[in-house]
């Protein structure tokens, strides 16, 4: 159970092998890593080239985020291990951003609960991602996909 | 209590943070937001009605009509976009 924001690239295979080291209940392990993509996606449809993206965040607010997201899954999954690692700084297309990874011991409660992580990340936590394209610097806009995404995770 | 801003919102007010000493009436992070477009047109601008953007009172997500008796700190910032 952790969560970890830093500017530093992470090393996927070695953070997976960390987290299930030792624990032989897991069955499962669903994983989602995020990359910096080329191309922006503006009105349903790839446009602008990215040359690179910086993200900002909020200190201290973004980890107490993070780590109430994830007290969320635990609480509605029987989880055996979650881990977020969400980067800052500049990075360019390729480059890792985040990692979700929740093991549990059976595929289905391990898929759903790294769906509800990426999703709620997304929109609950203070990060935004400022885009450097050939026509200069743009701040990237809510998505209105990724709200109705978190909303379906919504308690009715 | 200090007041931050964040992504294109520090760029327009002109700081990232402030220290400021709301008179007494300023209960709310909506009387906040009212009474900072005073400050500057860039203020003005950030904070307009009507616009994208919302708050955290001492790092946890506050609603317009939360109470801002002992608070520490403020922050004004647009939608979230990490992930």
């Amino acid at each position: 159970m952790a969560v970890r924001v830093q500017e530093a690239d992470f090393d996927v295979g070695a953070e997976l092998a960390r987290l299930t080291d030792g624990n032989r209940r897991i069955g499962g392990l669903a994983v989602f890593v995020g990359l910096v993509r080329e191309m922006h996606v503006r009105e349903g449809y790839h446009r602008d080239l990215v040359d690179a993206l910086t993200l900002e965040h909020y200190p201290g607010m973004t980890e107490t985020a993070l780590q109430e997201i994830e007290a969320e899954a635990q609480k509605r999954w029987p989880l055996e291990a979650t881990l977020i690692v969400h980067r800052y700084g500049r990075m360019e297309p390729g480059e890792r951003i985040v990692l979700v990874a929740v093991g549990s011991p059976h595929r289905e409660a391990a898929f759903e609960a790294c769906e509800f992580l990426v999703d709620w990340l997304k929109t609950k936590a203070p990060f935004w991602k400022l885009e450097d394209t050939p026509k200069g610097e743009q701040w990237v806009g809510a998505h209105q996909e990724d709200d109705a995404a978190a909303a379906r995770w919504e308690k009715k | 209590m200090k007041v931050r801003y964040f992504a294109w919102m520090k760029k327009t007010v002109g700081v990232p943070e402030e220290e400021v000493t709301p008179p007494a009436g300023i209960d709310t992070v909506g009387d906040l937001v009212v009474w900072l477009r005073g400050r500057s047109p860039g203020h003005a601008e950030a904070l307009a009605e009507g616009g994208a953007f919302g708050a955290a009172v001492d790092q946890r997500t506050a609603t317009f009509d939360v109470k801002l008796a002992g608070a520490r700190e403020v922050a004004f910032f647009p939608p979230f976009t990490g992930g």
